[in-house]
């Protein structure tokens, strides 16, 4: 019930097509709050999160995506990539925020608060 | 009581599947009336692809012949195309012949194939893949002695249609936008095995190109232009991009229609007496292409028009298996996973074997394999009841018989409470009994040994746990389970050793080829063995293989290196640490206007521009570029630098130009990639004022020649170099040290410094192979020809356009949605 309060207090932004991120990458969406990065798996799964290792705010987008994971380039920390926690030896040491993300023929939307 | 009227527009599988279930529930309810477009009796179209490869013919593949119309007193109108439905009469008009009154009416009008809107489509020898006129033009066009054809679309259709003329003697090449063939059912790694399979078949498979034209002759076809310029020639070609529901004639009636003819859960449509089922209807949202759903739909139909008010279509869940003799491909359900989704994956390199089962919240999500999908329709089961499979999770990979013969049993019990007679290595048959009396009476002790005595795991080593329990049962605690050389990474059991050894000696030259090959345990890899995969492959086949950059490190992925605010430092490079003002006064000018924080001068004699904006990378090197400057690799695991010092251009002491030295193999050397970064340093005397002998790579020059100097490091060790050689001339000083380097690119273990390298195989061993002159000359020839590939700058590149999306944020948009 909270979610869907949440959800229809969302406003929609599209902001590119799934085709715009290669294959296992990423790119940045600047937005108000701080960049938002935007991670297509290898198996073509889209994951936002904001951009930010919960461990020293590296940027996620520039790290290797592998499986549904990102590693970050500053220290290595592995991203769980649907959920923002640190995974492996630093789990539960923190968590980057996910990002509400909805895809729509091909297109992808970032939900901000209305 | 007189029968209702039931009219079925479609005479195609979904509309006789329909009446079928109907007459099977309730055979004098209605009165039937079939019109078909095409003037043939029911067919089924799935079987299509056999009759194009020549295995089956039209005759094998009807479904109902007119004897089935005949004895169920449906009358078929063949030929026959319905041009509109009255609703307000209840009455189907139909071209050449009278109009036809229905209580009920069902659609099962299919769908149409897409043809692509290039020029050139309407060539003759321009076809879809749909019905049997269709097949008929294509064997026809496969008649003619060494005719091409082109198939664009590499999904389900185009891969059986191009398999089917490739059949018929034909070279068959496919055209796939994606990057991965069946993008929607496979993985990457499985297309890979896919494409090795057909390739054997004679189906040639491009994928990630798009078709720009298709090029005519006479009004013929003649070939297929793309986008990158190529040209493929082709006699016939198949437009095999997917379909769209054939909806016309519902739309003109007045029916909501969408993609498809919408319908409720009882397959009916906006109107209560219309009913669509198959490739024409849009249920849920989803308008289905394959066949497993409209036989779904069709019972539910039929229930639903012989009275089951309670009958209901939810939809389906789909599996696809393609048809292409001897590959075995099974895919259904998710796999590009999701939240809290868990992927298990299982290959067999010596049967091609792949499979992959994705589980999300202890149920299987998605499934698929290659190579072996003889469990597809129980993963498909299971994933259908919606099964927990935690408790199995440990062998459900390896199949329905293993899973269900271990399910709650102690592994270890099991294998003690199997009878002498079970069979344990299917591959050699061989039992239980064989290899326990083996390890006991020929005093066997490791598993190399009982492969080698009863062939038992020596195939596809599926059974390898088992037969290490066997060694354990019969042998107690003196057995232990080997342990290899460390492993790369998690993702697979060999070390770095033996990843190298094979990429070479199996001619392995992609990274699902290598994943493949040596049996990784994930579907992608890992940061740690996809950079290093890279640089293997990359080492290997210079000329070859195209570097992922999703596979490198940021740093190498946009040739500068991160900093910890996620800025960029560029550092331009100085041969041999020698600039000019032209250059000093364009990095000054570079750091004025990007507002560049910090300007610093580094160990390696070179200048580090600090803090600069991602985004403003390209411009700044579009600078550098400009006065002469190309990227200094500060961030590559590759030659980084070659300090120098004055040498006998200026310094008293100097014994030869180490200046001119440096500058030289920095010139040859530069672009080159390594296992981990190589620093190096020449010297013009011992006094050795370019600190050479902490460099990985050394160089002191003696009034007698060069000394050459290997493996030192000043990081988080601390070494002195040891000397490997001493040569008399500077170009002999080149070789050698071309030489060693190249000994250490294709020997040295990712992320493996030169020194530790030295630790591992030994310097003599080193010294043995660079003093053999046909070794050196062989390691230089390696190395100068890998440089042809390795020296351009990719600074340029980027500044050209290559990569701009890597340097540009995906949107802006949200920057101007208020928070």
């Amino acid at each position: 019930m909270n979610a869907m309060t949440i959800q229809s207090a969302l406003r929609w932004t599209d902001v590119g097509a799934v085709t715009d991120i290669p294959l296992r990458g990423a790119r940045r969406a600047p937005s108000p709050g701080g960049d938002i990065a935007i991670f297509r798996t290898g198996d073509g799964a889209i994951y936002a999160l904001r951009d930010a290792c919960p461990h020293k705010a590296g940027p996620l987008s520039q790290g290797i995506i592998h499986g549904h994971a990102v590693t970050c380039p500053l220290h290595n920390w592995s991203i769980d990539l649907s959920t923002g926690e640190a995974m492996g030896a630093d789990r539960g040491k923190g968590c980057a925020p996910v990002i509400p993300l909805d895809v729509r023929d091909g297109r992808i939307f970032i939900g901000v608060p209305a | 009581m007189a029968r209702e009227r039931l009219v079925v527009v479609g005479n195609g599988m979904a509309g006789c599947r329909a009446i079928e279930e109907i007459l099977k529930r309730d055979p004098d309810r209605y009165e039937i009336t079939v019109f078909g477009a095409e003037p043939r009796v029911n067919y089924d179209r799935i079987m299509l692809s056999p009759v194009l490869a020549g295995q089956k013919t039209f005759e094998d593949i009807v479904l109902n012949d007119l004897a089935w119309y005949r004895d169920n007193g449906i009358v078929l109108r063949a030929g026959c195309a319905v041009t509109a439905i009255d609703r307000e009469a209840r009455v189907v008009e139909a071209s050449g012949g009278p109009a036809v009154p229905y209580d009920r009416l069902i659609l099962a009008t299919g769908s149409d194939p897409i043809r692509l809107p290039l020029p050139g489509a309407e060539l003759s020898g321009v076809i879809t893949f749909r019905d049997l006129d269709d097949v008929e033009a294509m064997v026809a066009a496969a008649g003619k002695p060494g005719a091409k054809a082109v198939v664009i679309g590499g999904g389900l259709l185009g891969l059986e249609a191009a398999y089917g003329l490739a059949q018929r003697g034909m070279d068959a090449t496919v055209i796939h936008l994606m990057d991965v063939l069946m993008e929607r059912q496979l993985d990457e790694s499985a297309s890979y095995l896919l494409r090795e399979a057909l390739k054997a078949r004679g189906v040639e498979t491009i994928v990630g190109a798009d078709s720009e034209e298709i090029v005519g002759r006479d009004g013929k076809v003649a070939g297929l232009k793309l986008k990158d310029g190529r040209v493929l020639d082709c006699d016939v070609l198949v437009m095999a991009v997917g379909i769209r529901p054939n909806a016309a004639l519902a739309r003109a009636a007045g029916l909501e229609v969408n993609r498809g003819v919408v319908v409720d859960d009882q397959m009916t449509t906006s109107d209560p007496a219309i009913h669509a089922i198959g490739e024409c209807a849009e249920h849920r949202g989803i308008a289905y292409g394959l066949v497993a759903p409209i036989w779904d739909m069709c019972r539910t139909l039929a229930a639903a028009m012989t009275g089951d008010d309670g009958a209901a279509y939810q939809g389906s869940l789909l599996q696809t298996r393609l048809k292409v003799s001897g590959v075995d491909v099974f895919s259904a359900g998710r796999f590009a996973g999701g939240a809290g989704c868990e992927d298990v994956v299982f290959r067999d390199a010596g049967r091609g074997v792949y499979k992959r089962v994705v589980i999300e919240d202890g149920k299987i999500a998605g499934a698929v394999l290659f190579g072996d999908a003889a469990d597809g329709g129980w993963y498909f089961d299971l994933m259908r009841q919606g099964a927990d499979v935690s408790d199995v999770r440990e062998t459900l990979i390896f199949g329905q018989a293993i899973t269900e013969a271990l399910r709650g049993v102690d592994p270890r019990a099991a294998v003690a409470a199997m009878p002498d007679s079970q069979e344990v290595c299917g591959c050699n048959g061989v039992c239980k009994g064989t290899i326990v009396a083996a390890i006991e009476g020929q005093g066997l002790d490791t598993l190399e040994a009982v492969r080698a005595h009863t062939k038992a795991s020596a195939s596809c080593g599926t059974c390898t746990p088992l037969v290490e329990k066997l060694l354990q049962l019969t042998l107690g605690d003196s057995f232990e389970v080997p342990t290899g050389p460390k492993a790369v990474c998690t993702c697979t059991r060999h070390g770095h050793g033996e990843l190298r050894l094979r990429i070479v000696a199996e001619a392995l030259k992609s990274m699902p080829a290598v994943m493949q090959a040596l049996e990784w345990t994930t579907p992608d890899g890992c940061s740690s063995c996809r950079p290093a995969i890279n640089y293997y492959l990359l080492c290997a086949w210079p000329g070859e293989y195209r570097d992922d950059k999703q596979s490198r490190f940021i740093n190498e992925r946009v040739h500068a290196n991160i900093q910890k605010d996620g800025s960029y430092s560029v550092v331009p490079r100085m041969w041999g640490g020698v600039t000019t003002p032209n250059e000093l006064r364009a990095i000054a000018d570079v750091a004025d206007k990007f507002a560049i924080p910090t300007v610093k001068v580094t160990g390696g004699q070179r200048i580090d521009l600090l803090g600069v904006k991602k985004d403003d990378l390209p411009a700044v090197w579009a600078d550098l570029n400009a006065a002469g400057m190309v990227s200094g690799h500060a961030y590559a695991k590759g030659l980084r630098t070659v300090k120098t010092c004055v040498g006998t251009d200026w310094c008293r002491f100097g014994t030869q130009d180490s200046t001119g030295l440096g500058i030289r193999l920095e010139k040859f050397m530069w672009g080159s990639w390594t296992p981990a970064k190589v620093k190096m340093g020449v010297s013009g005397c011992p006094r050795n004022c370019a600190e050479a002998t902490c460099k990985d790579i050394g160089v002191i020059c003696v009034d007698s020649g060069y000394e050459i100097h290997v493996g030192g490091a000043a990081g988080l060790h601390i070494r002195g170099t040891e000397i490997l050689t001493r040569v008399a001339g500077e170009d002999e000083a080149v070789w050698t040290i071309c030489a060693v380097t190249q000994l250490y690119r294709e020997e040295g273990w990712y992320l493996e410094r030169i020194y530790k390298w030295m630790d591992r195989v030994g310097l003599d061993a080193i010294r043995k192979r660079i003093e053999d002159p046909d070794e050196r000359r062989g390691l230089y020839d390696r190395f100068a020809y890998s440089q042809r590939f390795a020296r351009i700058d990719p600074w340029a590149e980027r500044v050209a356009g290559r990569h701009s999306d890597e340097f540009n944020p995906l949107s802006r948009r949200l920057e101007f949605t208020p928070a």
